[in-house]
C-alpha cells in the first residue's frame, strides 16, 4: 500500500447546535480564525461586507455566506467546514438555530460523531437548546459538549454559569445524554475559545478547541453480528453481483448468508472489486463492496443478508420515537412510504401514543396528529414484513425516514418490535425454509427452463362461479400460452388432506391451503385459485406462508372490498375477455419473464 | 503503452479516503437506482475524473449512464484531446452539450463573466438535460470549494426552471435521500461533497487514476490548479511536477483553492448557482 498510511490522520465530524442567535456560527468564525484556518483574503472579504452594511466585524459571516443569511443575521442551512488541527482533520457542520429550519439542523447533526451545544449565558436555556438535544438523542449523536457563550455580557460571573450547567445537565441526563463537559466562552471576544482566558480564572477546563481534541473517534460495528443490506443487484457482465453497504460486522469469501425477509440462503462466492489485484477476502462495516453468491438465488434490494443465528426480526408493526418535520402533519391512518436501510415498503400509522413536550420532556395526551417539528410516539404498520432491529441493538436497521409524497418529512428510531397476528406462521415458514431439503435443481434453474417465474394467482369478491369461470379461463389461457400452470380448488383439500379438520377451523384450513401452495410453487408452477370457498380467507396469512413467492391477487367487484388487490375487475366481466386482460397485465409487471431485479446494462456507441 | 491503464493495480485504499470512497459509491448506486434516466457531467478536471473512477468502482468497471461534457468551446485544447482519449480507452457513452445558439451570438466572457457561464455553462446544461429529459445529474461537486456549495445536500432538487430554493432544501439523514420528485423536476446527484482538494489529489495518487498533466508544472513554473475555460482559468506559480509534490505544496498553502477562477468574485458563485450553476 502506498500513500495514506504516511499520514494516518484521524477525521472526526462535528456539529455545532443550539437556540437562534446563541452564537454558534460566531464561534465556529472565531475558531478558524483564531487558528489560522482561514484562506488568505477570506477575512478581508468579509470585512468588506460588513464595512458595506455598516456594522462591526461579523464572525458569523466567515460561514453564513448567503445574502439572505447576512441581512438577516441568521444561519439558513447547514454548511460543512473543514479545519485541521493537532494531527487531527475536522469537518465542522454550523447548523441554524431557527426552529423554521429545524430539518437543516436534522440533515447536519446526522452527519455527526459529536456536537457543541451552544448556549447564551444570558438567555439561558431555550427551547431550541432542548429541542435540539432531544433531537442529538434521537439522531444517535452521544458525544457533547456544552458551550455557555457570551459570557462577556454577563461579566464572566460564575454563578450564572453554574446555574445553566445544573439545569441542562439535569434536561440532558432525563434524554440519556452524558455531557463530556460545559466551558464558558465569548465567542465574541474570543475567551476560552483556543487558548483559556484570564477572565474566567474560575474554570480549570479545557478550550473548546481543546475539548474538540477530546472527542472520541466512533468506531465501525465490525465486531457486531452482520447486517448487509441489499442495495441493488447488478448483472453488467457474465457476473451476478449483489451490491451494498455492510451496515454491522463483516463478510468474509464462504461465508453462509441468510436473507431476511425471504430466508434465502447462500454463500458467499467472490467479493468483487475493481482496479484490485489481488482477490478480495473480507469486507466490514461501512465499507461498500459487491458479492457474488454460490448459488443462484433470487433475492432483491430491501432484503438484509445476515447470519442465521443472529438474525434480525421481521414483523409489519414496529413501535417507535418518530420526529416529524413535514409541512403536513402526520395523521393517525394516513399512508406514508417507509424506508427502513435499503427497504421500502408503505405504511399506515395505527396509533400516536402520545406526543413528547420537550420542555419538560412530558407526554401530552394521545393526539390524532404529529405537527411540524413535533416528536411522539408511536405505532406503525407497514404493508409487507421487513427486516429490522430494535434501534439500540443496530443502528443502521433499526431506523427508518417516513416519505409523505415526494418528501422526506419524518425520522423514526424503532423502540419496539411487536409480533402482528402471523408472527406464529412467519416463524413456521422460516423454519420450514431454513431446513428445506432440495434438489439440484434451484427456482432459477426451473424458470429459466419453463421461461417464466412461479407465482400464485387468487381469485377474491364475486361468485363462487364466476370465480371458478375465471380461473377456468385463465389456466386455459396461461396453458395455452405455454406457461406450467395448474387450478387448485381449496375445496379439493378438505375430503382429503382436511379430512380431519372440523370445518369451522378455518384459520387451519388456509395454512393448510398455504403450505399446500407452497409446495406446488416450489415445482415452478403458476397455481391458480378461487377462494370463494372459504368461509373466512384471510390471503396475507397465505403470502406470510409463501413469501417472498409473488402472490397476484385478482379481486371482482367493489374495489373497496380488497383495497390490497393487484388488480380489481367487473363481476360481471366476459371471463375469456378478462383472462386474456389479466395475462396482459401479468406481462406488464415482468411476472411471466424469468428474470426479474436485476439491472443490466448495454453499452450505446461512442458518439463523437 | 496507455497512460489510461494504471500500472500497479491494489488491494484497494484504506483509512479516509476507503471511507470517503464508500460514502460516494453508495451515492452513486443508489442514483442508479432510483433515476432511470440519468447522466454524469464530465469536465475532464480532477473531480469529476475522479468521480468518473468512482462510478467504475461502484459499477465494477462499467459506468452504466452516459457522461455529458458541457462545452463552451472556450475549453484548453489539451483538454478535449484528453477526453476523447479516455472516452475511447474506457468506452464511454460520452456526449457533448453545447449552447450553439449563444456562442452562434457571439457569447464570450467580454460580454460579463456571469453573463457567459450563465448562457454556455448553466443553460447549455439547464437545456440539455430538459431536451433529453434526464430526471437526475451526477455532479462533482465539494463542500471545500465556495460557500455555497458547502451548504448543497447529496441530492438536491432543481426546479422546473432548473434553478435551486437553496431556503427550502429536503432532509437528508441516515443515508436516506429525496429520489421522487414532481414531473418536470430534476435532481442533482452529488457523490464528491464531503471530499476536500487534498482528498482527491491523494486518492488520484492511491489509485493511480489518469489525470490531465495541465495541474503539473511542465516546465515553466505554472500550473493549473482548478481547470475551466482558457480566458476564465489562471495558472498559478508552481513548481509541482509529480502527485506528491502537489500533495505537499497543498499541504503548505493557506490560498483557496478557486483563487484562480474569475467567476468567484463577489457574489458571482451565489447568483449563478442559484441559477442553476453547476
Ligand atoms: N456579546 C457577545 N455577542 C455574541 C457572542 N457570540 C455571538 N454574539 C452575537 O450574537 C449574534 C448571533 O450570533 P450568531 O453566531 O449569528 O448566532 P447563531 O447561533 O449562529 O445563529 P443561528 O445560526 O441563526 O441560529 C451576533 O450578532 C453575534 O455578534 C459573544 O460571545 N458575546
Amino acid at each position: 500500500m502506498v500513500a495514506l498510511s504516511d499520514r494516518a490522520m484521524e477525521h472526526l465530524s462535528i456539529v455545532v447546535v443550539g437556540h437562534v442567535d446563541h452564537g454558534k456560527s460566531t464561534l465556529l468564525g472565531r475558531l478558524y480564525a483564531d487558528t489560522g484556518s482561514l484562506p488568505d483574503g477570506r477575512i478581508e472579504k468579509v470585512q468588506a461586507i460588513c464595512q458595506q452594511q455598516g456594522k462591526e466585524f461579523e464572525f458569523a459571516f466567515l460561514f453564513d455566506t448567503f445574502l439572505e443569511e447576512q441581512e438577516q443575521g441568521i444561519t439558513i442551512d447547514t454548511a460543512r467546514t473543514f479545519f485541521s488541527w493537532d494531527s487531527r482533520e475536522y469537518v465542522i457542520i454550523d447548523a441554524p438555530g431557527h426552529k423554521e429550519f429545524l430539518k437543516n439542523m436534522v440533515s447536519g447533526a446526522a452527519r455527526a460523531e459529536a456536537a457543541l451545544l451552544v448556549i447564551d449565558a444570558q438567555e439561558g436555556v431555550q427551547e431550541q437548546s432542548r429541542k435540539h438535544a432531544h433531537l442529538l438523542a434521537m439522531l444517535g449523536v452521544r458525544q457533547v459538549a456544552v458551550v455557555v457563550n457570551k459570557m462577556d455580557l454577563v461579566a464572566y460571573r460564575q454563578e450564572i454559569f453554574a446555574s445553566i450547567e445544573d439545569e441542562y445537565r439535569a434536561f440532558l441526563t432525563k434524554l440519556g445524554v452524558t455531557p463530556e463537559r460545559f466551558i464558558p466562552v465569548s465567542a465574541k471576544l474570543g475567551d476560552n475559545v483556543v487558548s483559556r482566558s484570564a477572565r474566567t480564572p474560575w474554570y480549570t477546563g479545557p478550550s473548546v478547541l481543546e475539548a474538540l481534541g477530546l472527542f472520541q473517534k466512533e468506531i465501525p460495528q465490525e465486531d457486531q453480528p452482520l447486517r448487509f443490506p441489499v442495495q441493488d443487484v447488478y448483472k453488467f457482465d457474465s457476473r451476478r453481483i449483489l451490491a451494498g453497504r455492510i451496515a454491522a460486522g463483516r463478510i468474509r469469501v464462504g461465508d453462509r448468508l441468510v436473507f431476511a425477509p425471504s430466508n434465502k440462503t447462500a454463500r458467499v462466492k467472490t467479493i468483487e472489486g475493481f482496479n484490485v489485484d489481488s482477490p478480495l477476502l473480507e469486507g466490514a462495516a461501512r465499507q461498500s463492496i459487491g458479492v457474488t453468491l454460490d448459488e443462484q438465488i433470487f433475492v432483491e434490494r430491501g432484503e438484509v443478508a445476515c447470519q442465521e443465528e443472529f438474525a434480525p426480526q421481521v414483523s409489519t408493526t414496529l413501535r417507535c420515537n418518530v420526529f416529524w418535520l413535514g409541512a403536513r402533519p402526520l395523521e393517525i391512518g394516513c399512508r406514508y412510504l417507509v424506508r427502513l436501510a435499503t427497504r421500502e415498503v408503505a405504511c399506515e400509522v395505527v396509533a400516536i401514543h402520545h406526543v413528547i413536550d420537550v420542555s419538560e420532556l412530558d407526554v401530552q395526551e394521545t393526539r390524532t396528529l404529529l405537527l411540524k417539528n413535533e416528536v411522539g410516539e408511536l405505532t406503525i404498520r407497514t404493508k409487507a414484513p421487513v427486516a429490522v432491529d430494535r434501534s439500540s441493538d443496530f443502528e443502521a436497521t433499526g431506523r427508518f425516514v417516513l416519505v409523505d409524497q415526494c418528501d422526506v418529512s419524518g425520522g423514526g428510531i424503532v423502540t419496539e418490535v411487536l409480533l402482528d397476528e402471523h408472527a406464529s406462521l412467519r416463524e413456521e415458514a422460516r423454519r420450514r425454509d431454513l431446513s428445506w431439503v432440495a434438489g439440484d435443481v434451484g427456482p432459477e434453474a426451473r424458470a429459466a427452463h419453463y421461461g417464466h417465474r412461479a407465482a400464485l394467482v387468487l381469485l377474491t369478491g364475486a361468485a363462487p362461479n364466476a370465480q371458478s369461470a375465471l380461473a377456468r379461463r385463465l389456466e386455459d389461457h396461461l396453458v395455452a400460452d405455454g406457461r406450467h400452470t395448474y387450478l387448485l380448488a381449496p375445496e379439493n383439500l378438505w375430503r382429503g388432506l382436511d379430512a380431519d379438520l372440523l370445518s369451522a377451523d378455518d384459520r387451519e384450513l388456509v395454512r393448510r391451503f398455504g403450505e399446500v401452495t407452497r409446495l406446488l410453487i416450489d415445482t415452478g408452477m403458476i397455481v391458480v385459485s378461487p377462494t370463494s370457498a372459504f368461509r373466512r380467507f384471510d390471503p396475507d396469512a397465505v403470502r406470510t406462508l409463501l413469501h417472498p413467492a409473488t402472490v397476484f391477487m385478482v379481486h371482482m367487484g367493489e374495489p373497496e372490498a380488497n383495497p390490497d388487490a393487484d388488480v380489481v375487475l367487473e363481476a360481471s366481466d366476459d371471463p375469456n375477455a378478462a383472462a386474456t386482460n389479466l395475462i396482459e397485465e401479468l406481462k406488464r409487471r415482468g411476472l411471466l419473464a424469468y428474470t426479474l431485479g436485476e439491472k443490466r446494462f448495454e453499452y450505446a456507441s461512442y458518439t463523437i | 503503452m496507455s497512460v489510461l491503464t494504471p500500472t500497479a493495480a491494489r488491494s484497494g485504499v484504506a483509512g479516509h479516503l476507503r471511507q470517503l470512497e464508500d460514502q460516494s459509491v453508495y451515492i452513486l448506486r443508489e442514483a442508479y437506482r432510483h433515476f432511470d434516466n440519468l447522466c454524469m457531467l464530465w469536465s475532464m478536471g480532477k473531480d469529476s475524473t475522479v468521480l468518473l473512477w468512482l462510478a467504475r468502482k461502484a459499477f465494477f468497471g462499467h459506468v452504466p449512464f452516459p457522461l455529458v461534457h458541457v462545452d463552451t468551446s472556450y475549453k484548453i485544447p489539451e483538454m478535449i484531446a484528453y477526453r476523447d482519449r479516455v472516452a475511447r480507452e474506457w468506452g464511454l457513452n460520452l456526449l457533448i452539450a453545447q449552447n450553439k445558439d449563444a456562442l452562434a451570438n457571439g457569447m464570450n466572457h467580454t460580454l460579463g463573466r456571469v453573463v457567459c457561464c450563465t448562457a454556455l455553462k448553466t443553460n447549455g446544461l439547464k437545456d440539455f438535460v430538459a431536451e433529453r429529459g434526464y430526471t437526475a445529474v451526477i455532479l462533482g461537486i465539494r463542500a471545500d470549494e465556495e460557500g455555497t456549495r458547502a451548504k448543497e445536500r447529496y441530492f438536491s432538487p432543481r426546479d422546473h426552471h432548473g434553478e435551486w430554493d437553496f431556503r427550502d432544501q429536503p432532509p437528508e439523514l441516515w443515508g436516506q435521500f429525496k429520489t421522487s420528485f414532481p414531473e418536470g423536476t430534476h435532481i442533482r446527484v452529488h457523490p464528491l461533497l464531503d471530499w476536500r482538494e487534498i482528498d482527491v489529489w491523494e486518492y488520484i495518487r492511491a489509485e493511480n487514476i489518469p489525470i490531465i498533466d495541465l495541474y503539473f508544472n511542465r516546465g515553466d513554473g505554472t500550473r493549473y490548479r482548478s481547470l475551466g475555460c482558457a480566458p476564465c482559468t489562471f495558472a498559478i506559480r508552481s513548481t509541482a511536477k509529480s502527485l506528491d509534490d502537489i500533495i505537499e505544496e497543498l499541504r503548505q498553502t493557506t490560498v483557496a483553492e478557486r483563487s484562480g477562477r474569475a467567476q468567484d468574485e463577489g457574489r458571482g458563485m451565489e447568483v449563478l448557482r442559484k441559477d442553476g450553476y453547476m
